[in-house]
């Protein structure tokens, strides 16, 4: 409203020569800075529901992966969610590099999807794409689906050894978290 | 209300003398669910299902205020804190038990009340209001049901918790923070516990101050009735009380039978045995499905398979939120100026025939493995769900020829306007 007064007061100035009255401008100042104060206060209330310090903390994790064996595969936990490290070895190298990229579904190759002189290391979150389930093929004795990677129980994807989605609901492949080698044998996901 | 002939209240007591004048709490009750508000003398059953919404509304609030004295919203302790209240606390089981039945029965009347919208077109002017705020009352409750289901923090509770906040990853660039920002983590944690404790407890008081409203608006235009044709005279109306409180109490009573049965006989029967495990987000059940309640809606989401321009997944996350957001088009998407699907016979089949089968089958397929044949059939009942409101409604009501309505209420009943014996205060009836 004090808004609305102060137009028609700017028009009148310019038409027939009337003044502001100092109470329009002080009207207009105090509901300025109490409405500007009010929307201050929301960012806070917004802000509060982000992830915290101590969660924040907790989002990068560090993994040795020097005691991995060829063909062994470890299951971490990175922001309360499983990873999956996978030593590949040479034949499921092969197989995944044997597949002609433009033929998948999310194509990607397996260079893509490791680092530069860690090619046989993949690093994959534990989660599927589909809905969000934790595929199998990680621990020993697990199912590993029809090509050999990971195989996801609750609505049947199939990912090959590249953790590429090839068969079933799921839209892409198993996502490759943000990740460096500090070290040889330490990564450091996040 | 709004009728010249409603009782007037008249304190007796030198107490509600006082009262009246000071604060004029009876008066207002006694207008609003007491003897001075005139309703419908034809309504059935059918009409039961307000007042009963509204009793487990606060069935829900006391046995929800009383598991949350021994209830503690922390990752460590939610679930032993919930077995606690099983095994330990004197009467949990009970109030546990009433609670999640409780929950299953308030959206199961609300069902029903909603559906009595739907045949006898409850929406139409002059009850616009009424019906926009009980869709809002119902959106209410879908957030409020969620977030308590994720309390007792279960396997189906966390990871019932990760797919709906997964919902919003869909959004394209801003989804993941978004979803980050719901949860205050990566993935439903102790952040994500809390918050949904501290809404889950704040939400019901909301629904009751919408359900305030909801009857306020109500009682402008007066309760609709089965003919659909408006109040003219007295003879049309009872007053509320005794009349419907009797109706309303006996309907009360069937329920609570039902409603006692499950809680002492079957308290599980619509739960999940999966959250009798505690959350753990390395592993996964083998179907994730969401209450019974929320079935129809959790199939339109998983009906969209094929990316087309945007991702299957918004897609169905979409079209999710507009099956229940295209309720608040309703009174402007049926045209017909006749109310009640009695005296609709096009309406009728399509009702009957069209809108309950396929609500029906949403019901099952939600909770059906997300496979063929169930995959297909979702997407032609989620289809058909959609036809019927934005493209049949609004063709029948341009198309239909109605059936003759009676004259007024009381020839509904009687035959005759001029059999009715009319109370003192009154004008004589045409």
């Amino acid at each position: 409203m004090a808004e609305t007064a102060a137009t028609a007061t700017t028009d009148q100035i310019e038409h027939d020569g009337e003044g502001y009255r100092r109470r329009d401008f002080i009207d207009i100042a105090a509901v300025s800075a109490a409405g500007i104060g009010g929307a201050a206060v929301l960012l806070p209330l917004i802000s509060q529901m982000s992830p915290s310090k101590d969660v924040l903390a907790e989002s990068s994790t560090e993994i040795d992966v020097s005691a991995i064996e060829i063909g062994q595969a470890i299951k971490a936990v990175f922001r309360k969610q499983p990873l999956f490290v996978r030593r590949l070895t040479a034949a499921e190298v092969a197989e995944a590099n044997g597949v002609a990229v433009d033929s998948l579904r999310d194509p990607e190759s397996l260079a893509d999807r490791t680092k530069e002189g860690h090619g046989d290391m993949l690093i994959t979150m534990g989660v599927c794409t589909h809905l969000g389930c934790v595929p199998l093929g990680a621990a020993e004795g697990e199912v590993r689906g029809e090509f050999g990677g990971y195989f996801c129980p609750c609505h049947g994807s199939h990912y090959d050894t590249a953790g590429r989605i090839r068969k079933g609901p799921a839209p892409t492949n198993l996502e490759v978290p943000e990740y460096e080698f500090t070290s040889d044998t330490v990564v450091r996901v996040g | 209300m709004s009728f010249p002939w409603a009782r007037q209240y008249e304190p007796k007591t030198g107490l509600t003398k006082f009262l009246d004048e000071k604060l004029p709490l009876p008066r207002l009750m006694y207008g609003a669910i007491g003897a001075g508000y005139p309703v419908p003398r034809n309504l059935s059953y059918f009409w039961n299902f307000g007042v009963l919404a509204g009793f487990f509304l606060v069935l829900q609030i006391i046995t929800g205020v009383v598991l949350a004295m021994h209830y503690a919203a922390n990752a460590q302790v939610a679930f032993a804190t919930t077995e606690h209240i099983m095994r330990d606390v004197n009467w949990g089981w009970v109030m546990r038990y009433a609670h999640a039945n409780g929950a299953s029965f308030f959206f199961i009347v609300v069902y029903l009340h909603i559906f009595r919208g739907f045949f006898y077109s409850s929406y139409k002017a002059p009850r616009e209001m009424i019906w926009l705020l009980g869709v809002v009352i119902f959106l209410l409750m879908m957030a409020t049901a969620f977030m308590g289901y994720v309390l007792p923090w279960g396997q189906m509770s966390f990871w019932g918790a990760k797919v709906i906040t997964g919902l919003f990853g869909a959004i394209p660039g801003i989804g993941e923070s978004i979803q980050i920002w719901l949860l205050g983590g990566f993935a439903p944690d102790n952040a994500a516990l809390n918050r949904f404790f501290s809404l889950h407890f704040l939400l019901p008081f909301v629904i009751a101050g919408v359900v305030i409203l909801h009857i306020w608006a109500l009682h402008i235009p007066g309760s609709s009735n089965p003919t659909g044709v408006e109040i003219k005279s007295e003879s049309d109306t009872l007053p509320f009380h005794p009349y419907y409180t009797a109706k309303d109490g006996f309907g009360l009573g069937v329920v609570l039978l039902f409603f006692f049965a499950m809680v002492f006989f079957s308290p599980n029967m619509l739960g999940h045995p999966d959250n009798y495990i505690e959350a753990n987000p390395l592993s996964t059940p083998a179907l994730i499905v969401p209450e019974w309640y929320f079935y129809p809606f959790y199939a339109i989401l998983r009906a969209f398979t094929v990316d087309f321009i945007l991702p299957a997944k918004l897609w169905g996350v979409l079209a999710m939120f507009a099956a229940i957001l295209v309720w608040f088009f309703l009174p402007w998407l049926d045209r017909s100026p006749v109310r009640s699907g009695h005296y609709r016979p096009l309406f009728r089949k399509f009702f009957w025939f069209g809108l309950i089968p396929c609500m029906a089958l949403l019901f099952y397929l939600g909770g059906a493995h997300a496979e063929e044949p169930y995959i297909m059939l979702s997407q032609i009942a989620t289809a058909y769900y959609f036809l019927h409101f934005l493209v049949i409604l609004p063709i029948i009501s341009q198309i239909e020829r109605p059936e003759p309505l009676p004259y007024s209420i009381t020839e509904a009943v009687l035959g005759s306007d001029k059999k009715a014996v009319l109370g003192e205060n009154t004008t004589p009836a045409v």
